[in-house]
């Protein structure tokens, strides 16, 4: 990818960005339901009333209510929340670590998981456990994180209750912090108990993301190293007497890991628009959970900063994953 | 044109043959097995005044939250318990493949209709079609999908209506997508050269050659949708967005049983089997068919 290309894909992704912004600001301007009607005490006078609607903006045309959102999201400013009565970006820098924190988990399990699964899965090529392997990934593969997670709960939950079944953290210990990724800096400041109490939290809703991403990546990476197991640098490898694994993991996996890495980054992305259910489910305090919650409220600003806040994650990703796929694959660069 | 297209490694066209077409589909047997299973669905839904042994929506607060049958406990003639309201769950989760099927029919096709015209413009024409609309895609990317599902919902009011249009203004991408690219691969194609050069005008060419030989690709898909359809609607019934708490859903039921979970396990358990047996059924018929339909693949 050459610095013009960077360049023509980041200018693509603010014109995503700007398109995300409009059409959000024109769905939420058709919203049913006066978010005013929601904050206002029964004793409020017209006068009040008009006088809370100018305070917000909401007496102005739309075309201008959509000027001054704009510079305002352009100053890094969304505005305040109608529910919370707090700034909206305050509100999403705080919820916004403890999604960030699951999804990054739930990725590193489910790479690793399918890693693990996909290089087992090579070394047992032509064994009856490889078709076995198959047939349970493609069951793996049909059940989506909302069902993962409600099973996750009945099983982990309920019948062998090992984990809690919601919240972040237990209440007692969540005051120590300085930060809110309470997960990273408990074990920066080698607070154990914490650290333990934060990973029991976010087994199951990260079991919940990262099986599905899981089974994905080994599909994608056992097609990958089974192509990659037939080639001549392979095959002279084995002849040299290279042990199996060893064949896998040095020679076949540095070429299968490419289509692997896009798909996993696309993945990805919907990895993280699946925290707003799986959150909801596990009552854990993310940005999804919020969101779910601003949009019963009608909370119009605090809604737009969270959709704009999880498309320029999404295209963040994406930008992210190509430029790692041009880094891995020098071919690219001229295609 | 079949003289052509037979010999081309293009799939063959649905609808250009006879009965001879599906016998390579019963050979599948995801194929049979799934869609036995959704067979059954359909007749269930359809029937489930005559299926059902109860009235889904009475209730008897005596008879509440009764266990299944042989748990001690348990009130004869409601097989799979009661809710806290003492309504028969088997009833309530028969009803709920009602508002499960219809959804998955009504927006997996409404998806594939508007995804499907919109990818053969930008994949046959190219040119300002093609970025318009792949910008457009792109756009609709970015947003988190269930964030968006249940956004459009507030905004469009809760109801089945309001469900489906969610779907469809979502999911046409899927279709758009996949539509979009095998049209530009299908285009390539000698077969099309060859009408091209009989002299068929472009539409015709489009509508008669390609979007046949799209077919194949398109039916799986809209078999995967409809799986994707039954999960976001389960997904708006749990948030407590679908539909009123009067008509039985899988989602509400869950919801409703994930609410009292430590007092009664079967509101939670069986309207969850019903939802993961549906999903896996359209799953596994979507990717039989892929198989069964891709001549490459059947080789």
């Amino acid at each position: 990818m050459t610095a013009s290309d960077l360049l023509n894909r980041l200018f693509m992704a603010v014109l995503t960005l700007a398109g995300v912004a409009v059409i959000v600001f024109c769905l939420l301007r058709i919203v049913p339901g006066d978010p005013i009607a929601m904050m206002i005490s029964p004793s409020a006078t017209p006068a009040d009333i008009a006088a809370l609607r100018a305070h917000y903006g909401l007496d102005l045309g739309l075309p201008q209510q959509f000027g001054i959102w704009f510079t305002d999201v352009l100053k890094g400013n969304f505005g305040t929340s109608i529910s919370q009565r707090r700034d909206v970006m305050e509100l999403i820098g705080e919820r916004l670590p403890a999604t960030l924190e699951l999804a990054f988990a739930a990725l590193v399990f489910g790479v690793l998981a399918g890693g693990v699964i996909a290089t087992l899965g090579t070394l047992a090529r032509r064994t009856a456990l490889d078709p076995a392997l198959d047939f349970i990934n493609g069951l793996f593969l049909a059940v989506p994180d909302f069902v993962w997670a409600l099973a996750l709960v009945l099983l982990l939950g309920v019948f062998w209750p090992v984990f809690p079944l919601s919240g972040r953290i237990d209440p007692t210990l969540s005051t120590y912090f300085h930060t809110d990724f309470y997960l990273i800096e408990s074990l920066v400041t080698f607070k154990f108990s914490a650290f333990g109490d934060l990973i029991a939290h976010m087994v199951m809703p990260m079991l919940a993301l990262g099986l599905p991403l899981a089974a994905i990546v080994v599909r994608t990476l056992k097609e990958a190293l089974a192509e990659a197991m037939v080639q001549d640098y392979v095959l002279l490898a084995r002849l040299k007497g290279m042990s199996p694994l060893r064949l896998v993991l040095q020679e076949a996996l540095r070429n299968a890991v490419g289509p692997t890495l896009t798909l996993t980054g696309v993945q990805f992305t919907f990895m993280i628009g699946g925290t707003v259910i799986v959150e909801r489910i596990f009552s854990y305090p993310g940005l999804g959970n919020m969101a779910i919650d601003a949009v019963i409220n009608r909370d119009l600003p605090l809604i737009q900063g969270i959709v704009l806040t999880f498309g320029a994650i999404f295209i963040l990703v994406n930008i992210l994953v190509d430029l790692i796929a041009a880094w891995l694959n020098p071919r690219n660069a001229h295609g | 044109m079949a003289e052509i297209v037979t010999t081309t490694d293009a799939p063959v066209p649905l609808w250009s043959l006879p009965m001879k077409n599906f016998k390579p589909l019963l050979r599948e047997p995801r194929v049979v097995i799934a869609g036995g299973f959704l067979l059954l669905l359909l007749l269930i839904a359809i029937f489930a005044p005559y299926v059902a042994p109860k009235d889904p929506l009475e209730q008897d607060l005596m008879l509440g939250n009764m266990p299944p049958a042989n748990y001690p406990g348990a009130e004869p003639g409601f097989w799979l318990g009661t809710d806290d309201l003492g309504r028969d769950v088997l009833s309530r989760v028969l009803y709920g493949s009602r508002i499960a099927l219809t959804v998955a029919f009504v927006a997996a096709s409404l998806s594939a209709i508007i995804g499907t015209l919109l990818g053969l413009a930008a994949g046959w024409y190219g040119g300002w079609a093609d970025r318009l609309i792949s910008r457009l895609v792109d756009i609709w990317m970015a947003f988190p999908p269930v964030l968006l599902s249940v956004l459009l919902v507030a905004v469009l009011g809760s109801g089945l209506h309001s469900v489906i249009a969610a779907i469809v203004i979502i999911d046409w991408t899927r279709f758009c997508r996949v539509v979009r690219a095998e049209t530009m691969a299908q285009a390539q194609l000698d077969y099309v050269m060859a009408a091209e050069t009989i002299g068929f005008s472009r539409s015709h060419i489009l509508w008669r050659e390609i979007l046949p030989n799209v077919a194949p690709v398109l039916i799986a898909l809209v078999s995967l949708e409809m799986g994707i359809a039954v999960i976001v609607e389960a997904i708006l019934s749990f948030v407590g967005l679908s539909l009123s708490s009067d008509i039985p859903t899988w989602g509400g039921m869950i919801a409703q049983g994930r609410q009292m979970i430590h007092q009664g396990w079967w509101v939670f358990v069986f309207p969850l089997i019903a939802l993961f047996a549906t999903v896996l059924a359209f799953n596994q018929l979507g990717n039989g068919l892929r198989k069964a339909l891709d001549p490459v693949m059947r080789r």
